[in-house]
């Protein structure tokens, strides 16, 4: 079932320094949890805006459910939004911020009092509740601020960049928590995300924005190993692109011919491979290759390879790196199941 | 021991250079007659206090008056200052620094000479000799203030908050009752103690758009000092300090502190 839909969106501003959207159209699953991820100035902030309801597109609609919410104030919107800066209210303890939203709906205050004890409870602020947000640590003020908006019980929950301004020691235990929330609860929610990595960790289905459009919305995996488009792949990391001809399950191009998966698209294309996914050593699809360069990247080694002319990259473990030298022949493998079929750029 | 000292002495002169002026009205009030030569009253009574709080004297209606005319010029000042100051705070327009200009004119002007093109309009617009008239008048000199405070309570105020606030359910008015004023406060009661001071201490603008018809305290105070009834005006100037000084001092706390820094745009 689908529970947010955008049709069409186009928004542009008359000031430049705003991103701004060409016809964006998405479909976000009921109770996932969807990454809104790009580079800065693909539009993310301006998609959360409208669906908020802080600006009004140029045309196209929004949908929640059935009905359209494109005019609705925010609101009488059903969505709740976390901002990037916790902006807790300075005037207001942690637990009035918390009840800020049930407060503006009219609720009893002994019925705000019990839902609220029960969130702080769930973000671990119990023993704060008392406190002015001035006195919370970067941590607790983004539990606080995501506390104030779940206890609404939203329709959507639109996240704006919830990881960007902790530590970096917090941000797993964040991420960890709006995992755990979002799966309790069943909100649909979506996270802005300008991190290819915090996307994937925490996302059921990733919505990629390129240049105010959708590029692809797909599970994590798929942006790995499916990637619709050469700018998609970059995005996550792609590297190795050989264009070419794919013709009966056979690639020919700078490689020679290489062995395709079945199901993959004839004609004209880009052949692309993941990095790690390449092999050394013997297997389908051999080739020799000269190793220009190791450079160590932490965890991984990155290999620049020349293939027949033809510069690869490939990310090996330091157990494989160890039997690498540079300016060394070596025997590799580009196996079918991980080779896939791009269309021609544009 | 030494900054002590120098304390003390700094909060004597203060205090001499505010309080020795009054010294001499608060003597008069009180003094049955005081000739040159004496250093203090003969003959001392509360003639003078028993006339200016008695019926006859009218003060206390003048009084009456003058908080009331006050009171209307803060409020009216403060529904035109806060959007005014929140879009001279937050908001980039053509033009902007023409109408701030424009708003720190009265500011600027002498009040002398407005008055009377403001005299003539008024007079068609059936409006002198009225309290609304007088209210309007003081608008002008009151404004400036207000809406100057404001512009700079506004464009401290991150206009996300409120953004937030709409994204948390809270309607545009909820959003301004429980979001934006208690953040705006300590300004907003800033600028309303100078708005109210600055319509409580207007003469001019009073006299000429009053038609002597609205008789607030200055007007009568300058009666009776016009008449050389010392001791009736040292009783009526007593009076008239007071709101001001108890204003002050009953809001010292926020003109030193966190609003006065936001008043005049320092980081408190």
């Amino acid at each position: 079932m689908t529970a947010l839909v955008l049709d069409q969106l186009r928004k542009s501003y008359a000031v430049a320094g705003q991103a701004a959207l060409h016809g964006l159209s998405l479909a976000v699953e009921s109770g996932s949890l969807t990454a809104l991820l790009g580079p800065s100035g693909s539009g993310k902030t301006t998609t959360m805006k409208l669906i908020a309801g802080l600006i009004a597109p140029d045309s196209g609609d929004i949908r929640l459910g059935d009905r359209s919410i494109r005019d609705l104030p925010p609101e009488r919107r059903g969505v709740a939004m976390v901002f990037q800066n916790p902006l807790l209210f300075p005037h207001l303890t942690v637990a009035g911020n918390v009840g800020f939203g049930l407060r503006m709906r009219g609720l009893a205050s002994d019925r705000i009092a019990a839902s609220v004890a029960e969130m702080l409870e769930r973000v671990r602020l119990t023993d704060l509740a008392q406190r002015k947000p001035a006195q919370l640590s970067g941590g607790q003020a983004q539990r606080a601020a995501l506390a104030r908006a779940l206890i609404l019980r939203p329709e959507v929950l639109l996240l704006d960049e919830p990881l960007s301004s902790l530590d970096p020691g917090l941000r797993d235990e964040m991420r960890q928590l709006i995992r755990a929330l979002q799966r309790e609860t069943g909100i649909t929610t979506i996270v802005v995300t300008h991190d290819q990595t915090e996307a994937v960790a925490l996302a059921d289905r990733i919505a990629l924005l390129l240049d105010g459009r959708l590029a692809q919305y797909d599970s994590p995996q798929a942006f790995y190993g499916r990637p619709a488009t050469m700018a998609v792949a970059r995005f996550f990391g792609g590297v190795n692109f050989i264009p070419g001809t794919a013709r009966a399950g056979i690639f020919d191009g700078a490689l020679g011919t290489l062995t395709l998966p079945p199901g993959l698209p004839e004609g004209p294309g880009v052949l692309t491979i993941r990095p790690e996914a390449l092999r050394f050593g013997e297997g389908p699809n051999p080739r020799a290759a000269q190793i220009v360069a190791l450079s160590f990247l932490g965890s991984l080694t990155r290999v620049d390879l020349d293939l027949m002319g033809v510069p690869l990259q490939a990310l090996v473990t330091p157990d494989t790196a160890r039997t690498l030298g540079p300016g060394t022949e070596v025997q590799v493998s580009l196996p079918p199941e991980a080779l896939w079929l791009l269309p021609p750029d544009a | 021991m030494r900054p002590d000292r120098l304390r003390l002495l700094a909060a004597l002169a203060l205090a001499s250079f505010l309080i020795l002026p009054l010294l001499p009205l608060a003597i008069w009030s009180f003094a049955h007659g005081w000739r040159f030569p004496d250093l203090l009253p003969q003959v001392w009574s509360l003639k003078a206090w028993s006339y200016a709080l008695g019926p006859r004297s009218g003060v206390l209606q003048s009084l009456g008056v003058t908080t009331g005319i006050a009171l209307a010029t803060t409020i009216l000042a403060a529904l035109v200052g806060i959007p005014a100051g929140r879009a001279l705070g937050q908001y980039r327009f053509r033009g902007k620094g023409l109408v701030t200009l424009l708003l720190l004119a009265p500011a600027f002007l002498p009040g002398i000479a407005v008055v009377f093109g403001l005299h003539g309009i008024f007079l068609r617009l059936g409006l002198v000799g009225t309290v609304p008239g007088v209210i309007l008048a003081h608008l002008i000199p009151v404004l400036p203030y207000m809406v100057l405070v404001m512009a700079a309570v506004f464009s401290r105020l991150d206009p996300d908050f409120e953004a937030q606030a709409r994204c948390l359910g809270a309607t545009a008015w909820q959003t301004f009752r429980n979001v934006t004023l208690p953040a705006i406060l300590p300004g907003l009661m800033t600028a309303a103690l100078f708005a109210f001071l600055v319509s409580w201490s207007q003469y001019l603008l009073t006299l000429a758009i009053g038609g002597g018809r609205v008789q607030t305290l200055p007007l009568l105070l300058f009666g009776f000092s016009s008449a050389g009834r010392n001791d009736i005006t040292g009783a009526i100037a007593l009076l008239y300090i007071l709101p001001g000084l108890l204003v002050i001092l009953l809001t010292a706390r926020q003109i030193t502190g966190r609003g006065a820094a936001l008043a005049i745009g320092l980081r408190p």
